[in-house]
């Protein structure tokens, strides 16, 4: 790999000096087992005596059950058992997806499997116990239920209506949550506007489809009272908190294993029905039970995400100065909140975050969040993102075009300036450490708008419609305890890290962020080893197990490098001042003469040094030849947690040059560049991939992924051939580069990167095609934005 | 009721003999490749559509959810687990290179298909090669890396 120096933070060390490993494109060695299929994924894994499970899911998205008969279905080959909801819930408490913190929200408590009535198709009814997954699936046909279908209330803009299908009927209506933000006096500034432009976009369900599903293997040790778990999750002391609470165990009985995980992005971070059937199952029967989703129960039952309307309102002045901002958001989850981040979240981040690289003194927000008959909608990657920044991005484009300005002069005009931090989104949200304009500045170079616009003029002559976009955004990363703790969940916002040198002068490191790919591994190691001095082979890391590592919140909303990266760079110092200590003691010389590089305490003015094997054997075999008092102490501990702030902002730019097929309404991606300014990269190649990765799912909500369901509730998509991804063919190369503004609110500076892309090109390929089909007086306004859409708009078809 | 009908099969999975497997009749062969322990065949669909259970057998890559035991009576099969030629070694120090995996996942149908890809010509370009991987999905990476991995080991091979 090429070994790229970057633009590092000085309160780390020279870059010159030996293992100065953080800022360096090293590559992942721990990722070779997944090259030679040596990955230990939950699927992976038979325990002796371990059963499988399926379950009978709802055919309808609003039914009653009137009665359930499995006698025929125990009576299979190989079943053990089919248990419903009555013989579950003797096992597991309900749980409810609301907190506290962000004024009230309404959801009715949620069982492992329905009782009396369905609520989307999808939802589990019964579970077949047996010996292999195929036998509990015969089981299932012979499952005898009689349901009462009901009318389903499927779209959300009429979630609201007098005349509306009420959901949970203790409820009253279908409202499970509402906010308005204030700030300033947006209807006295759109009155002074000059210019007003308004519009109304639309953005599909869609769904993670994260290639390996989920998975859980629960073993229940009855003698110790233990729950051991091997789980594709992405939060395990949250898992560990809840299992134990909803299945009454000690906490510390609890143990969650999470090893490889094929893919999250946030799906993998909410609480499923299905698998807490599976826990309970465990605890009934007292053998390991496996639980694999297949790709239809992937679809129907895992979270979706999006699912929004949302109207805004831009006021400028004539020179197109922004004085007002309005948006009205209406977004439907489902049938019940999630557990336990809540399905409000999603809303709460597109009041927050639109307007946020601008200067926007009246601001208002309104958000309504609804139930209806559809799979659950939760967090998940770029959370509310894609709908703040294409709310935002457009109105500046058309305030732009109304006023005659070009599209990056009205967001330079506006921007929040760089050297004006701290400061807040337009909505009262603290920012700090950002660089719109030198982000804006780098993106329009590698961009070379002038080639692209006269390109355009060429192309249209050629009968080919082209256009641009840019846009700027903030990203949510290194959450703060105000995101969730304050509203009462059990959710870490700390993260911990533990450091120790061996017997054998190997370094061995443990921390609370977990392991999907992004390189949480490769990056501690990176850390770990520059901080100490020693080698990376040094270093072995242990991640994803609540047994042995320390305690922490895990990996989600871009937070492992910022908070999880700062806990091991504390750890490591420690670890390496309490080195230095007792090789002073040993060396008879001062702690301040001594350093270490390349796994040995060295002299820095010359002669002899120590290696770290010697020292630890000296402490751990030898330690009467210490002076007495020296602290023996090779291990070492540390936590960080953000405080003061809710989250450490990162903030983005980026450019897309798309031509449309007028033909065929296919749009195609010619080239797509992002500018990312997320402070210090531990590692730089990790970042660009988390930022290619991210634009391409991006790129999958903005034209091709969407959830299709019928007026009934049905889904319709079910499956990877239906449910169009992003595959390689259609996807461009991808630039990207950086402006660096390190975090002062730790030492490494990080911040986040695993957001921006999902959350930014919604939004830049919606202003390219706009920008292509300005000529024509059309505006694509619905995402995804599909050939048959731009056909209609055209008139085509 | 259940389909219980069991045939009995033999082949050969990176050089080991199977002799006389009795398996289920409707099993596909991914599941009993993971049952026999092979479990970096990865199941992302079961229906052919997402490209991770792709294995060789008889020479071609084949997709192991698409087909059942039976059919590979006699085959002989070669897993993510045996692909030890010497050009696989520079393919996967390519993949690492170039951060062609994040989760790894798709990994092992992503190095089949580049097997496949190496074996057909000595040059294409990079719209050539993402048009030979557009039948392995990757949720991670975006699939930049992926080609970045696959152009470069064609030129270290070639």
């Amino acid at each position: 790999m090429d070994d790229i120096k970057v633009n590092q933070n000085p309160k780390l060390g020279s870059v010159d000096r030996p293992n100065s490993y953080i800022g360096r494109s090293l590559s992942r060695d721990d990722a070779r087992k997944h090259l030679e299929g040596a990955g230990q994924f939950v699927d992976d894994l038979t325990l002796p005596r371990m059963v499988n499970i399926a379950f009978l899911r709802s055919p309808f998205a609003h039914a009653d059950i009137l009665s359930i008969d499995v006698t025929e279905a125990k009576s299979f080959p190989g079943i053990i058992d089919v248990l419903i909801a009555e013989d579950i819930d003797k096992i597991c408490t309900p749980w409810v997806g609301t907190l506290g913190h962000l004024g009230e929200m309404r959801s009715p408590e949620q069982s492992p499997l329905a009782a009396k009535t369905v609520r989307w198709q999808g939802e589990a009814v019964a579970v077949v116990i047996a010996n292999s997954r195929a036998q509990a699936e015969d089981a299932i046909e012979a499952i005898d239920v009689e349901w009462l279908e009901k009318d389903a209330q499927v779209d959300m803009e009429t979630a609201l209506n007098k005349d509306a299908i009420v959901i949970h009927e203790e409820l009253g209506n279908n409202l499970f949550w509402t906010r308005t933000v204030e700030q300033g006096n947006v209807e006295d500034a759109f009155q002074q506007s000059d210019i007003v432009v308004e519009t109304t976009l639309d953005f599909s369900r869609h769904t993670g489809v994260t290639l390996e599903p989920r998975g859980i293997i629960a073993d229940w040790n009855k003698t110790e009272s233990k729950m051991t778990i091997y789980h594709n999750n992405q939060a395990p002391h949250m898992m560990q908190h809840i299992i134990a609470k909803h299945f009454n165990i000690s906490e510390g009985l609890v143990r969650i294993i999470s090893k490889d995980v094929g893919g999250s992005f946030g799906i993998k971070v909410h609480v499923y029905a299905d698998e807490m059937t599976a826990i309970a199952v465990s605890k009934k029967i007292g053998r390991p039970v496996k639980f694999m989703a297949d790709r239809l129960e992937s679809f129907t039952t895992d979270i979706h995400a999006r699912c929004h309307k949302i109207s805004g309102k831009l006021g400028v002045d004539k020179t197109g100065k922004i004085l007002a901002m309005e948006i009205n958001d209406l977004s439907g989850i489902g049938p019940y909140s999630m557990y336990p981040r809540t399905s409000a979240i999603e809303t709460n981040q597109v009041l927050n975050l639109s307007g946020a690289p601008y200067l926007i003194p009246n601001y208002k927000a309104v958000g309504t969040v609804v139930f209806q008959n559809k799979t659950p909608m939760c967090q998940y990657r770029a959370v509310g993102h894609p709908i703040a920044v294409a709310i935002t991005e457009a109105l500046v484009d058309k305030a732009a075009m109304k006023i005659g300005l070009q599209l990056d002069e009205i967001r330079k005009l506006n921007f929040i300036p760089d050297n004006a931090y701290p400061n807040k989104t337009p909505s009262g949200v603290p920012l700090e450490d950002l660089s719109h304009q030198a982000s804006m500045e780098k993106l329009l170079t590698i961009m070379n708008v002038q080639d692209i616009e006269r390109q355009k003029k060429l192309d249209f002559k050629d009968g080919i419609l082209s256009g641009y976009g840019i846009i700027s955004m903030c990203e949510v990363t290194n959450p703060s305890p105000l995101f969730y703790g304050v509203g009462g969940a059990h959710i870490s916002a700390q993260d911990g890290a533990s450091i120790r040198l061996e017997g054998s002068g190997a370094i061995h490191l443990s921390s609370s962020i977990t392991e999907q790919g992004q390189g949480t591994e490769a990056i501690m190691k990176q850390i770990a080893a520059d901080q100490l001095g020693v080698t990376m082979d040094t270093v072995r890391v242990t991640l994803g197990d609540t047994d042995a590592t320390p305690y922490g919140g895990g990996t989600w909303a871009s937070r492992g490098a910022g908070i999880g990266g700062e806990a091991v760079l504390k750890a490591a110092r420690t670890l390496k001042n309490n080195i230095l200590e007792i090789a002073a003691a040993i060396m008879q010389t001062d702690i301040k003469s001594l350093d270490i590089e390349d796994n040995v305490v060295i002299r820095k003015n010359g002669g002899e040094g120590i290696t770290l094997q010697q020292l630890a054997q000296t402490v751990y075999y030898r330690g009467h030849e210490l002076p007495q008092g020296t602290n023996p102490e090779l291990l070492a501990t540390a936590s960080f947690l953000i405080e003061g702030i809710p989250f450490v902002f990162t903030n983005s730019a980026m450019g897309c040059h798309i031509s449309i097929d007028q033909e065929t309404g296919l749009v195609k991606i010619n080239k797509f560049w992002v500018v990312e300014d997320c402070g210090t990269q531990i590692n730089p190649k990790l970042v660009e991939e988390q930022i290619r990765g991210g634009v391409v799912q991006g790129i999958g909500g903005a034209l091709y992924e969407e959830c299709v369901y019928d007026d009934q509730g049905n889904m319709q998509n079910a499956t990877m051939a239906d449910y169009l991804v992003p595959m390689a063919y259609e996807m461009p190369d991808i630039i990207v580069d950086h402006v660096t503004t390190n975090s002062g609110r730790s030492i490494i500076g990080a911040k986040g990167a695993g957001e921006a892309g999902t959350g930014g090109a919604p939004a830049v390929i919606m202003n390219a095609i706009n920008n292509a089909l300005k000529d024509l007086n059309i505006e694509m306004t619905s995402q995804p934005i599909t050939p048959e859409k731009i056909l209609k708009k055209m008139g085509k078809i | 009721m259940p389909d219980k009908r069991n045939v009995s099969i033999s082949f050969t999975v990176n050089g080991e003999q199977f002799d006389d497997l009795t398996v289920s009749a409707r099993q596909h062969l991914g599941d009993l490749l993971r049952s026999q322990g092979f479990t970096g065949t990865h199941i992302g669909c079961e229906q052919g559509a997402c490209g991770a259970c792709t294995i060789e057998m008889d020479g071609k890559a084949v997709r192991s959810c698409l087909i059942l035991s039976s059919q590979a009576n006699g085959s002989n099969i070669k897993t993510v687990e045996g692909y030890d030629e010497p050009f696989m070694k520079i393919i996967k120090d390519n993949f690492l290179k170039h951060n062609a995996l994040q989760c790894g996942f798709c990994s092992p149908g992503m190095l089949m298909t580049t097997k496949e890809i190496i074996s057909k010509k000595k040059k294409f370009t990079r719209e050539e090669i993402r048009a030979e991987i557009s039948g392995n999905y990757c949720r991670c990476t975006g699939y930049q890396s992926i080609v970045d991995a696959i152009e470069e080991s064609i030129e270290n091979i070639h």
